[in-house]
This record gives structure tokens, C-alpha cells and sequence, in this order.
């Protein structure tokens, strides 16, 4: 709970990764051309990668302040498990930073021509796939937090990771669009989400002791 | 054998270029990692060397020093 | 069961068996590719379809396989690093990372010099040249997470967690990205004929196969070597060996 007030009262960070995935979903349009047919076909792989791109960008966050400050040590010596304190940030920080996201998602359908199924479906694939960016981006944040700098290092650790949830999120809009089954694609990313829920705490609370050293 | 002449199989059947290409890159490499490797190994050994030089050094003007200091 | 194993997780027992594998490892390794590789390009039969081009195959599927085991393999040193508490395993994990980099790259070159005259382009989306390419990706982030801590120790530990996540992930990698391919561009490409190889072709590859894996095995040990130098740089045994080493040189 600690954490989601202070995240709140940090309006400013809590709204720069919004900000700028508006911004990159508005940059594809102008790079790519208007056609509103090629945006329909681009548009959820845009979408997604902006999410990406965003959430590697607060990713660092999760963290840092409580390693900096030491309240992470401290919740360390206290005796909680380390692993029940992870799920509980993952989850702070997925609450923060995806759901928003989840929100404003209308917005961006809409910049890009979605069509209410492919939308449909787009909101389904972010609902289950965004934790799962949380929870396996969480075990790389973990491991750099005591680096200096880990920014850039934390996004070439954790894009080959993520690309296979980006195929199938993408995939599975594609076949709404196309009217074919996509539950196929909503399940294995369901899969992913129940793996990374079982074993990504554990991951987490080895990263942060390895950190902390 | 399956080519007849030197220039036959240096062509191979017109995919030379592709085919020694290849073949020149991945010995490249391979020469290029174990030559690395060695480097690495001497620069080691240099250090420790050298490191021991300097302990030497330190040691033996401590030791000057001393005696300069208790006559 | 595994106690004739422990010995060899002290420094200095690993140095030693790594000092007298290395030689064979060499001998052999280089043995095995010559031959297969002499053999492969002048003595194995034409293919039908794709002539002269397809002798690329006796160091493209040796290079592309192995890196894909090389990260295995990684992946259970750091496993057993971090049930045993081993610092050696975390050691042969970073010595295997660069050759194992070094292997997907040759298997992505020579993918892309094969692919230029059977499909008419340097690169292709094929689900195996991508799938190829992330991994690459997966060795430079453990690479760079490995270099980026100052203390080795937790260094190890880092890119062990790493590499695990990336093991994970190569299975679901593959055939993600095989069925995106699928779905995307039809199975035009992977769809080479696939005649059952000949036995007088498919005998070089094998011997190429491990000798690339000899290779591999050699340029480990010896890399696993300079890194427990690196590590233990202060301890005695390793300064009397550096003794040791100045005299034969002096000699």
C-alpha cells in the first residue's frame, strides 16, 4: 500500500511513461503514412511495442528507490519472505504503470483504426500479457538494481525475452481481424502468465539477495 | 574427388564466392577467439608478474628504509 | 554418487584438469575438421538441387546446433552453480558465453551466405534465422550483464539468473517464432526439399559436427583457465604457476 501512495504522489513519473507511449504510437502514423488500412494492419504490434518501450522505461523504478534508501534491506532482515515482498511490488507496479495503460487503450484503438473486434481482442492480450511484462521484467530489475547504470542494460536484457509474448498479442489481433479463431494465442500467453506466476517470485527474491550481496 | 581441376573446385559449381565466403568467416573467427584467448591468458600472466615485480620493489625500499632508519 | 565430482569445483583442481584436457581437446578437435571438412567440401557428392552450395551446410548446421547446446549447457552450469554454490560452475558459464556468441554469429553469416543464392536474399525472416538472432541477443545480454558488476562474484551470479530466464525462453522463442513465420509469409521458404542426406554426405558433417564441438570444448577449457587465473590472481598457487611459466619461457 506504502508504494502505491507514493507512486500516486509522484504525478509527474506516473504520467511520463503514459506520455510517452501517446507520443510513439503518434510517431508510427507519421513515419509510416495515414492509410488508414495500413494502420489497421500495424496498429496492435504499435501498440504493443510502445508498451514495451514504456513500461522498460519506468521498469527501473520498481526498485531502485527502495534499494537506494535501504528499505530494501530492511525488509530483508525483517524475516518477511523476500518472495511475498516481490509479488507485492510486481503487483504495486503493474496497478501503476499497465493499468493506465489498460485505460487509455480506447484512445490509442481509435487513433489507429481499430475495429471494435480486433480492440476486443487487443485488451484481452494486454490484460494477461502485461503482468507477465511486470513479473519477468521485474527478476532484470532485481539483478541490475545495484548497477549505476542500468537502464540501457536492463532493455537489451529483457527485449529478446519479451518477444515472443509481442508475436503472439500481435498474432492473436491479427486473427480477430481476419475473423479466425485467436483463443488459441489468448491461451498460450494465459500459460506464460501462470509459468512467470510460479516461478518468477522465487527469480525475483534470488536477484534482490544476489544485489544486495 | 568429385572436382576435376584446381579451378573447378575453387568455382564450386559457381557458388564460390558464397561457399568460401563462408567457410573463410567461420575460420576467421574461430582463429580470431582462440588468438583472444591466448592473449588473454599471456596478459595474465604478464600482470601477475609484473604485480609481483612492483611487491618486490615495495618490499625492498621498506627495507632500505628500515635500515636507514636503525643504524 | 556425485562426490568424485566436488573435488573438481576447487579452482585449482579445475585448473589442472582443464590443463590437461585442453591439449586432447585440440588434438582431436582439429583432427575432426579437417577431415570433415576436406572431406565435406572436396569429396561428398554434389546435391541434386542446390549444387556446390550446399557444402556451406557442413559448417552451417554444426555452428548453428552447437550454439544452441552451448547455451544449454551454459544455462546447467548456472544451475549448478547456484544449487552447489560452486564458483567454478559460474566461471565456465562466462567462459562459454563469448564461444558460444562466436557460434551463433558464424551460423548466422554462413545462414546468410547460403540463403543469397537459394533465395535470392542475404536475410529472410525464416523462423531459424530469427530464432538464431535472438539467441545471439540472449548471449549479449548475459555478456553484458556478466561485465557490468565490478564484483565477479555476484557478476556470475547475475548472468546465471539470466541465463536460466533465457533457457526458458529459447523453446517458446522457437516455436513462437516459427509459427509467426507460418502465419505471416507461408511455408515457401522452409519447405526445401528435404531428401533423406546420403550416407557419403551425411559422414562429414557428423565428423564436423564434433569437431566444431571439440573446438568449443578447447577454447572453453582454456578460457575457463584464464578466468580462474583471473579470480584467484592473489592466491599462492597461482603466483608459483606464473613462476613456473616465466622459467619455461626464460629456457
Amino acid at each position: 500500500m506504502r508504494d502505491l501512495t507514493l507512486a500516486f504522489r509522484q504525478k509527474s513519473e506516473l504520467m511520463q511513461p503514459l506520455m510517452f507511449l501517446i507520443m510513439v504510437v503518434t510517431l508510427f502514423p507519421l513515419g509510416i503514412g495515414p492509410g488508414p488500412e495500413t494502420l489497421q494492419r500495424v496498429g496492435p504490434g504499435i501498440i504493443w511495442i510502445a508498451a514495451i518501450l514504456s513500461s522498460l522505461l519506468g521498469m527501473e523504478r520498481l526498485f531502485r528507490d527502495d534499494f537506494v534508501d535501504g528499505s530494501l534491506e530492511q525488509i530483508q532482515l525483517s524475516g518477511q519472505p523476500l518472495y511475498q515482498v516481490a509479488c507485492v511490488k510486481v503487483l504495486c507496479h503493474w496497478l501503476v504503470s499497465f493499468v493506465p495503460l489498460l485505460l487509455l487503450s480506447p484512445l490509442l484503438a481509435l487513433f489507429l483504426n481499430l475495429t471494435f473486434n480486433m480492440y476486443l481482442v487487443l485488451m484481452m492480450t494486454l490484460a494477461l500479457g502485461t503482468p507477465l511484462l511486470s513479473l519477468v521484467g521485474a527478476i532484470a530489475v532485481g539483478l541490475t538494481v545495484g548497477l549505476q547504470r542500468g537502464g540501457l542494460l536492463l532493455a537489451l536484457l529483457l527485449i529478446p525475452v519479451f518477444i515472443p509474448l509481442l508475436i503472439f498479442a500481435t498474432s492473436a489481433v491479427e486473427s480477430a481481424a481476419l475473423a479466425l479463431p485467436y483463443r488459441a494465442q489468448i491461451a498460450i500467453i494465459g500459460a506464460m502468465l501462470l509459468m512467470a506466476i510460479a516461478v518468477a517470485p522465487a527469480a525475483i527474491a534470488y536477484a534482490l539477495k544476489v544485489s544486495q550481496n | 574427388m568429385q572436382f576435376d581441376s584446381l579451378d573447378a573446385f575453387l568455382a564450386m559449381g559457381g557458388y564460390g564466392f558464397y561457399v568460401w565466403l563462408s567457410f573463410g568467416i567461420t575460420a576467421i573467427m574461430m582463429v580470431l577467439i582462440t588468438f583472444q584467448t591466448r592473449m588473454e591468458h599471456r596478459t595474465l600472466l604478464v600482470q601477475i608478474s609484473t604485480e609481483k615485480q612492483r611487491k618486490a620493489r615495495i618490499q625492498k625500499a621498506r627495507k632500505r628504509q628500515h635500515d636507514t632508519q636503525t643504524p | 554418487m556425485w562426490k568424485w565430482l566436488h573435488p573438481y569445483a576447487k579452482p585449482e583442481r579445475a585448473y589442472q584438469l582443464c590443463t590437461t584436457l585442453t591439449p586432447w581437446f585440440w588434438g582431436t578437435a582439429v583432427v575432426c575438421l579437417v577431415i570433415g571438412t576436406v572431406w565435406g567440401l572436396a569429396f561428398a557428392p554434389q546435391d541434386y538441387q542446390q549444387g556446390d552450395s550446399f557444402r556451406i551446410i557442413y559448417i552451417h548446421v554444426p555452428s548453428a546446433m552447437l550454439s544452441m547446446s552451448t547455451y544449454v549447457a551454459m544455462a546447467i552450469a548456472a544451475l549448478v552453480g547456484i544449487i552447489w554454490q560452486w564458483r567454478t560452475a559460474y566461471m565456465t558459464m562466462i567462459a562459454m558465453a563469448p564461444i558460444g556468441a562466436t557460434m551463433t554469429f558464424i551460423a548466422l553469416v554462413t545462414g546468410a551466405a547460403w540463403g543469397k543464392p537459394m533465395w535470392g536474399a542475404w536475410w529472410v525472416w525464416d523462423a531459424r534465422l530469427t530464432s538464431e538472432l535472438i539467441l545471439l541477443f540472449l548471449y549479449f545480454g548475459v555478456i553484458a550483464l556478466y561485465s557490468a558488476f565490478e564484483d565477479k562474484q555476484q557478476a556470475g551470479k547475475a548472468a546465471g539468473v539470466m541465463a536460466l530466464v533465457g533457457v526458458v525462453n529459447i523453446p517458446i522463442i522457437h516455436y513462437s517464432v516459427e509459427w509467426w513465420n507460418t502465419l505471416h509469409q507461408g511455408a515457401t521458404i522452409t519447405k526445401l526439399d528435404k531428401p533423406s542426406i546420403a550416407p557419403e554426405m551425411l559422414w562429414p558433417l557428423l565428423i564436423n559436427l564434433l569437431g566444431f564441438a571439440l573446438f568449443i570444448a578447447a577454447v572453453t577449457t582454456m578460457r575457463l583457465r584464464n578466468e580462474i587465473i583471473r579470480r584467484e590472481i592473489h592466491r599462492p598457487w597461482v603466483q608459483s604457476l606464473a613462476e613456473q611459466k616465466e622459467k619455461e619461457h626464460a629456457i
